[in-house]
């Protein structure tokens, strides 16, 4: 335990679980985003709109998110020298937003299409006789029912994208799974206490959201 | 019960060039199926469908189940596609295959389904005002205005501001006919729009139907309803094993049923 308060003196914890923050917050944006646009190529009448979904899908959900990580920054800023922002920091922080939406917009899509399933059919009937086209008709009628019936797995998805932002210490963003191995190297004596930190750290941030994700559930459920 | 006009609304809409026809059936022909085949998979539905049904008719569509009725409907408004070679014509026009020509003719044949298919998100005025407003760009204002007068018309103007899950059955189906009639359209499909009630909120819905067909809407009615049929209907299609066996006016057809297919379903509906 000797030395242990000294660490939050030393290391700026709290500014890395920050850092998780700001990537859960934005990757959960851009995913969202992402994920109901693959949603309405998979469900539309296009043929060709929903093999690009199903190919997305399943390539990028079968993809480990550390090879889609390492990728952006390898590829995207190693070979092809792309880079977003001047500041080095910034830079590989977009690389981490970007990868985490676009590994998680496919788990988005899947749990919008579960909900997709939880509205009858007749209601897209419904929605077609008054006049209303595809777009219209799944913007207005369909989606909004059907994300109503998938809180619970976008929930989930919240849940793995925010833990899943310790990831992005492969794109050396400093957050804190990464300054927790820093941490360790330097004092190797207080391991369990400074894993025991970051877990506790993860759970406050997480157990919210699990219940959040309840409650707006059996809120917003849509009476039959 | 109604005694006002339901069809005064949909009637003020622009006037079609032509001039209306003087008879209670008018010479127009609103709906028009020519040579419509249909197959799932092996299986045909629909065989060698040609109907013309002109503006003001009631034409009402029997059979036991699994003859074809509901698909005829829904084929009417292209809810199900047909088998290439056949011609389905809304008021003279072919319906389009896909995209926002479809959608617009579909807005003038209105659809009132067996399980009403209220949009469950939406209060009972929002499902009266969504198509006016999203289709047809009408000012909510407006639109609103127009929805509390049909919902009037059909008795559920006090629960307006409800969710459908908070209404009968029968409220939700005359809700359901408002929705349709709020677009203003030229021909009313009904999909056994009383199948999936109680049987004491059957009655309410038939009384609607009845009041619309006085008031000179075209109608098609799929419906086990044989009372209604006998008081509204201007016309019997009886269908079996996707084809149109006998089509008659509903005396002839209750009294001297011509096929044999007719005779044996009529001996089983009317003796109990």
């Amino acid at each position: 335990m000797n030395g242990f308060l000294e660490l939050f003196a030393e290391y700026d914890i709290l500014g890395a679980f920050w850092m998780n923050i700001r990537l859960t917050v934005l990757a959960a944006i851009g995913s969202f985003v992402l994920g109901t646009v693959l949603a309405v190529f998979r469900i539309s009448p296009v043929g060709s709109l929903r093999a690009i979904g199903t190919s997305y899908v399943n390539v990028v959900r079968n993809t480990p998110l550390t090879i889609i990580m390492v990728l952006g920054v390898l590829a995207v800023w190693g070979q092809l020298k792309i880079e977003f922002f001047d500041d080095f920091a910034l830079n590989f922080f977009t690389y981490a937003v970007i990868a985490l939406s676009l590994y998680h917009a496919s788990f988005v899509c899947e749990a919008i299409r579960s909900g997709v399933n939880t509205v009858p059919q007749g209601q897209a009937e419904a929605a077609r006789a008054i006049g209303l086209s595809f777009l219209p008709a799944a913007r207005v009628v369909v989606l909004p029912q059907a994300l109503r019936g998938a809180i619970t797995p976008l929930g989930n998805t919240l849940i793995a994208l925010t833990k899943n932002t310790t990831v992005a210490a492969a794109a050396s963003v400093a957050e804190a799974s990464g300054l927790m191995k820093s941490m360790i190297e330097f004092n190797p004596n207080l391991m369990i206490y400074i894993f025991l930190t970051i877990a506790i750290g993860f759970c406050i941030i997480v157990i919210p959201m699990g219940i959040l994700t309840t409650w707006l559930s059996d809120k917003l459920a849509v009476a039959r | 019960m109604l005694s006002y006009s339901l069809f005064a609304m949909t009637q003020s809409t622009p006037a079609p060039a032509d001039p209306p026809a003087a008879d209670t059936t008018g010479t127009r022909v609103l709906v028009e199926l020519e040579d419509v085949n249909k197959h799932f998979g092996s299986f045909q539905a629909l065989k060698d469908i040609n109907l013309a049904i002109p503006e003001r008719q009631v034409a009402i569509v029997l059979g036991p189940s699994g003859s074809g009725k509901s698909t005829l409907c829904r084929t009417i408004n292209r809810l199900e596609t047909i088998d290439p070679g056949g011609i389905i014509r809304i008021d003279g026009r072919p319906l389009p295959e896909e995209g926002k020509a479809l959608a617009r003719l579909r807005a003038d044949v209105g659809m009132v389904f067996q399980s009403f298919n209220l949009f469950a998100h939406k209060s009972i005025l929002e499902n009266v005002t969504l198509g006016p407003i999203k289709v047809k760009g009408v000012k909510k204002a407006q639109a609103e205005k127009d929805a509390m007068e049909l919902l009037e018309r059909v008795g559920v103007a006090q629960q307006a501001k409800k969710m459908p899950a908070q209404l009968s059955g029968g409220q939700q189906q005359r809700v359901a006919i408002a929705r349709a009639l709020a677009m203003r359209p030229k021909v009313l499909l009904f999909d056994e729009p009383t199948s999936a009630l109680d049987p004491e909120m059957v009655q309410e819905v038939l009384d609607v139907m009845v009041q619309l067909a006085r008031d000179g809407m075209t109608m098609v009615v799929v419906t086990h309803e044989m009372g209604f049929a006998r008081k509204a209907g201007d016309r019997v299609l009886f269908m079996d094993q996707g084809a149109i066996l006998e089509d008659s006016d509903p005396e002839t057809f209750f009294t001297r049923p011509q096929h044999p297919r007719a005779k044996d379903f009529l001996g089983k509906i009317l003796t109990h």
